[in-house]
């Protein structure tokens, strides 16, 4: 400390899954600036799939490496077994979302150009294409492994405003429906922005309080200091806010359903499942690991947002005429569910149980969602995708296994048994029972009853109404995106049907709990 | 004698005796799967896998014959069915070789015999399947080396009893009468589900090879399980044998089960799945000798049933519900047989043997007769019928002096043997047997004059002939064995040293005594029955219409008012309960959750305002929350 300043040491074998993402981010850039313009996407597009598949298996190599019983660079980041698991999923699901990027229909070719028109053709002709989606995604991707295995507060922003500084640009990039994919682009950047805020000053607030930014010194000093805690209070309030906007809790869902219908449909799916997985990754290392000593006045605040947000959320999507829109009420109600698992936080068994509810499901919903979207693409009108729910009715009839997938996905949501969306539901649940959450519970089963009501009606739509006479066709869909459906159907299915493997990873990285 | 202990197999065909189950398995499934494409040859695949199943069974027969008494217990372990519950796992003993030989043998037989008989359906294949699929069955429910087993193939029975019954659905007495069967045998399914269970927890185990008398035995002295609980395993197991064996108070779907074919009358409502119930009583043995009360309970329920079905058989018109009515008679004598420990098992088994040749002996008769008569089953439209069908006349006949105790014929020794046995037990129980063998010379004597004999009394487009000879051959081969499987089997107590191993051998074994007491009142009881019948029914005229008949005719004919009684104590409260909880379900819960809907939907419409797609709205809405959870926070935190 005289003066000279350390160089900082990188344990680059452990933090490999995100160097390799952020490098292929640059490198991409790199081809973006250099690479001639017919070049661009068969490059951009191997390398984004080589990078995360990359990511995951250095993932996996660290996981079977074992784990180090100490933060990595500095402190800086935790790599322990939640960290692992979540960028597993990450990884894995943003592999699966780049397969649906992979669709020329969804993304705009030139900003200017009308869908459709000589102009547009004139420029895709000439080579203009948004091969920059790629890189975005992979800058955002390694946002999201920082965000959620950051182990100091500013790390933390950091990873949030890397993760979620792409995501805005991204959201605007639709090429149907340009103008409201622009408006929520706007609306996206304006409430993160403001949400961000929220989060910096709840930092500055706790560092005032204790001294540090590091989650473990935060949590230490807890436990010695006691008295006056406004200052603490309002700190964590504020960062919970922050966190709270970025999985959609109420009453900061707001953004949900007007981000979600404006995006690309690939890009709404990547966000619906990635971001909402790293976003519980950090609320949980905030909450659990650096404030977990203050559980006591946290938890009824936490309590009372749990059951706000699967209310609103449930409720909400009922009236809903838009499928995308429905499907993000269903993603905040879905936050809700997630929300008891987090207030079940008590004795060391107990957290254990909880955490590994959490991932298994994370990992059931994020792969359920990335196929409902998936599907979504590619039931398409005239002017792109047919998002007024009338436009399903009778899609059973015209095409029998999209629409059957599709209502599988949609049981899956609803929690039936035999799809992961049950197991997902009963481990977080009965972890919520174990940690004396009963009334969240009964709330929570509620809602998803109610819940199962919007997303039985959509099946009634599709199976038991007369389809319209000029309703919508069914996209042949690209390689990659039948890939995807498939894949989510699957992974739902063996869930569903052999929970065990993945429940015993979840229980295994859970047992590493937050290094503290 | 003690049961013997059961060992590994020692190879050859009981090493492969899975087969026996496997083969007609593979044809329904194929007959299934296949569908219209099997149409052509379906049938013959059927044939050809019972007769397949009936080769293994021989064999393994054989070989069992050729070996050790002390090895006559074979078991065949095939794969973890059940973690920790149970295998996968098959019983060769002389038990259960004996029913898989009569399932074969006699389902080889119904099977050619359908040919014929089904040949104008435009479902044989699916018949064929189906039949396959109760041979599989069956025989998985008593070559099973345990319980779990052995209700995996009950209940696979009770499936195929179901689909063939309501084999002609599209008539509603027949999808009634399936109906009805599976809802009264689930009753007794349950009985033998919660036995198992007992058993279970128990013992701890569900293998035959663990639940042996000494077993048994051990639990009660060292307190395991009380007196009470064995008993109550008794009464459990003889509640599903009463559901599976039409037995008393679960007698009352075997009548409706007539709706199905012929064969499957036969084979299923006669032969085989009816004597599955007598199967589990005599392969439990080891719980009801340490049960006097359940052993008694079942030699009541045999009597009364043997009684009842008597009754009943004496009023039917409708050839197949009379023989129906004889079917559950003759169980109730197994039954009675199977209540009265080791000596029993071997004369109600033999009883069960024959019994499966001379009945559907009979059954097919009954089927050529409808087959001949455009379908009528009304007896009181037959008459006269020996002159133009010779074969079935001659063969139906053999089956009927086989069942009433004509001297000689099988139905002498074995019902003889079950008489004197119960009588040594229990005299009362003893001379019911006898009435009821006198009512037996009654009723079937009245069957046999009314189809085969006195004035034609056909429709005006009868035109009856002899059956082909894939439906005559098959009568002829079980009329054979209704001739002389009795003598068999009891004379020099063949079948008893033969089942010695399985079931155990008393310690003096029974002589043959034709001219004792029981045994020359039977005799006369019996002459008087078939005499009285050629009075009422020989002789005299048959009138076509049924006359309206005596209060004891009404009482037999409405089968004893048994459905009448299901209906007030079960169907109507029934009703009853369904109806209020529909009442209840419209007006309580309904409207409730109509007015919830309504109110969430009410809900979730002005709630939906709020979404105003501003920014600015968003944003307040988040400081809003924003300033409401730091005000919580510090409520809760200075709290």
């Amino acid at each position: 400390m005289n003066g000279t300043i350390q160089a900082p040491t990188i344990e680059y074998a452990l933090l490999a899954p995100m160097l390799l993402v952020f490098g292929a981010a640059i490198i991409g850039v790199l081809v973006e600036a250099f690479a001639p313009r017919d070049l661009r996407k068969s490059i951009q597009m191997p390398l984004t799939l080589l990078a995360l598949l990359g990511g995951f298996v250095l993932t996996v190599l660290n996981g079977i490496n074992g784990l180090p019983d100490a933060p990595a660079a500095m402190g800086a980041v935790a790599v322990d077994g939640p960290a692992l698991f979540i960028w597993g999923i990450i990884l894995v699901l943003a592999l699966v979302s780049t397969l649906l990027i992979n669709d020329e229909d969804q993304f705009v070719a030139q900003a200017a150009a009308v869908p459709g028109s000589p102009d547009e053709e004139e420029a895709i002709l000439s080579g203009y294409a948004q091969t920059e989606v790629y890189p975005l995604l992979l800058f955002s991707v390694g946002g999201m492994l920082l965000f959620a295995s950051a182990n100091d507060l500013l790390a933390m922003f950091v990873g949030l405003e890397v993760m979620s500084l792409p995501l805005y640009l991204l959201c605007g990039l639709a090429r149907h429906r340009r103008l409201l994919s622009q408006e929520a682009s706007v609306k996206y950047f304006l409430l993160g922005a403001f949400s961000s805020a929220f989060f910096l000053y709840g930092t500055a607030l706790i560092y005032g309080y204790a001294g540090s930014v590091d989650l473990k010194a935060i949590s230490a000093v807890l436990t010695e200091v006691s008295g006056q805690e406004t200052l603490l209070l309002v700190g964590l309030a504020l960062l919970g806010v922050g966190l709270l906007f970025k999985i959609g809790a109420a009453p900061f869902q707001a953004w949900k359903p007007d981000v979600y219908q404006g995006a690309p449909t690939a890009v709404t799916a990547l966000m619906a499942s990635t971001v909402l997985v790293a976003a519980f990754g950090a609320v949980l290392r905030v909450f659990w690991v650096a404030l977990g000593g203050l559980e006591w006045d946290w938890k009824p605040v936490m309590w009372g947002i749990a059951i706000l947000t699967m209310i609103v959320g449930a409720i909400l999507a009922i009236t809903q005429t838009e499928i995308k829109r429905m499907l993000a009420y269903s993603s905040i109600a879905h936050a809700g569910f997630l929300l008891t698992g987090v207030v079940a936080i008590g004795a060391a068994e107990q957290n254990r149980q909880a955490l590994s509810a959490i991932l298994f499901y994370l990992a059931a919903y994020g792969f359920t969602t990335v196929g409902a979207f998936a599907v979504v693409t590619m039931v398409r009108d005239a002017g792109g995708e047919a998002g007024h729910l009338s436009r399903w009715a009778g899609l059973g009839k015209r095409a029998p296994v999209l629409a059957g997938i599709f209502a599988f996905f949609l049981l899956a949501f609803a929690g039936i048994p035999l799809t992961s969306g049950f197991f997902g539901k009963y481990a977080v649940f009965s972890a919520a029972v174990a940690g004396d959450a009963l009334p969240l519970v009964i709330v929570g089963v509620v809602s998803s009853a109610i819940a199962a009501f919007f997303y039985v009606r959509v099946i009634v739509l599709m199976f038991f109404n007369e389809p319209a006479v000029d309703g919508p066709s069914i996209a042949t869909p690209t390689v990659g995106t039948s890939a995807v459906v498939a894949l989510a159907a699957a992974a739902t299915v063996v869930l569903g049907v052999f929970p065990q493997p993945v429940l015993d990873l979840a229980d295994q990285a859970a047992s590493a709990l937050f290094i503290r | 004698m003690e049961p013997a202990e059961i060992i590994q197999h020692s190879g050859g065909v009981i090493g492969v005796s899975w087969l026996m189950v496997a083969l007609p398995l593979l044809g329904a499934a194929i007959l299934l799967l296949f569908g219209r494409r099997t149409d052509r040859w379906g049938h013959l695949l059927g044939v050809a896998m019972s007769l397949g199943a009936f080769a293994v069974a021989v064999a393994a027969f054989v070989q069992l014959l050729g070996l050790p008494e002390a090895q006559r217990r074979q078991g065949v372990r095939l794969y973890e069915f059940i973690p920790g519950l149970a295998d996968m796992g098959l019983l060769i003993d002389p038990l259960s070789i004996s029913f898989a030989l009569l399932i074969t043998g006699v389902g080889s037989l119904i099977h050619i015999y359908s040919i014929g008989y089904m040949s104008h359906d435009p479902g044989r294949r699916r018949f064929f399947a189906y039949l396959n699929l109760f041979v599989a069955a069956m025989l998985l429910l008593v070559l099973a080396d345990n319980y779990v087993v052995l209700f995996v193939g009950w209940e696979g029975v009770g499936l195929a009893s179901y689909l063939l019954i309501g084999f002609w659905q599209f008539k509603p007495t027949a999808a009634a009468a399936a109906k009805k069967a599976f809802i009264v045998n689930r009753v007794g399914d349950f009985g033998l589900l919660i036995a198992i269970f007992t058993i279970w927890t128990t013992f701890g185990s569900v293998a035959f090879n663990e639940l042996t008398g000494g077993a048994v035995d051990g639990a009660i002295s060292s307190g395991d399980a009380s007196q009470g609980t064995i008993t109550a395993v008794g009464l459990l197991l003889l509640l599903g044998a009463c559901g599976k064996s039409a037995q008393l108070p679960l007698q009352s779907w075997l009548l409706d089960a007539m709706e199905g074919p012929t064969p499957v009358s036969a084979l299923i409502h006669a032969a085989t799945m009816v004597t599955a119930g007598v199967y589990l009583v005599v392969r439990s043995g080891a719980f009801f000798e340490a049960a006097p009360t359940a052993q008694l309970v079942v030699t009541i329920v045999g009597v009364a049933t043997l009684l009842a079905g008597a009754i009943i058989g004496c009023a039917k018109d409708d050839i197949k519900k009379g023989l129906a009515g004889s079917t559950m008679s003759q169980i109730g004598y197994m039954m009675l047989g199977a209540g009265l420990g080791p000596v029993g098992y071997a004369f109600a088994i033999a009883h069960l043997i024959a019994h499966g040749f001379f009945k559907a002996n009979m059954f097919l008769g009954a089927g050529s007769v409808m087959h001949a008569m455009n379908d009528e089953v009304d007896m009181r439209k037959y008459g006269g019928l020996f002159s133009v069908m010779k074969v079935t006349a001659a063969t139906f006949m053999i089956g009927y002096l086989a069942i009433i105790g004509f001297p000689l014929l099988s139905g002498y020794f074995t019902k003889d043997g079950i008489i004197e046995t119960a009588m040594e037990h229990n005299q009362i129980l003893g001379w019911l047997a006898v009435v009821g063998a006198g009512i037996t010379g009654f009723y079937m004597s009245r069957m046999v004059f009314m189809t085969f004999f006195g004035k034609r009394r056909w429709a005006d487009d009868a035109h009856p002939h002899e059956s082909p000879s894939v439906m005559t051959v098959p009568l002829i081969l079980l009329s054979i064995g209704s001739v002389f499987l009795g003598a068999f089997l009891i004379l020099d107590n063949r079948l008893m040293r033969f089942l010695a191993p399985a079931v155990g051998l008393p310690e003096h074994l029974p002589g043959f005594h034709p001219f004792s007491v029981p045994g020359l009142t039977t005799l006369a009881l019996v002459a008087v029955g078939v005499v009285y019948a050629w009075f009422r029914y020989g002789a005299a005229e048959v009138p076509r219409l049924a006359p309206r008949g005596s209060f004891l005719t009404t009482f037999a004919r409405r089968d004893l008012y048994g459905d009448a009684l299901n209906e007030a104590l079960f169907m109507r409260p029934g009703q009853w309960l369904a109806r209020f909880a529909v009442f209840f379900d419209n007006r309580g819960i309904d409207g409730l959750v109509n007015g919830l809907a309504a109110g969430i939907g009410g809900t979730s419409g002005r709630l939906r305002r709020i979404q105003t797609g501003y920014v600015r709205s968003y944003a307040l809405s988040i400081l809003f929350g924003a300033a409401v959870v730091v005000g919580a926070l510090l409520y809760v935190g200075n709290m």
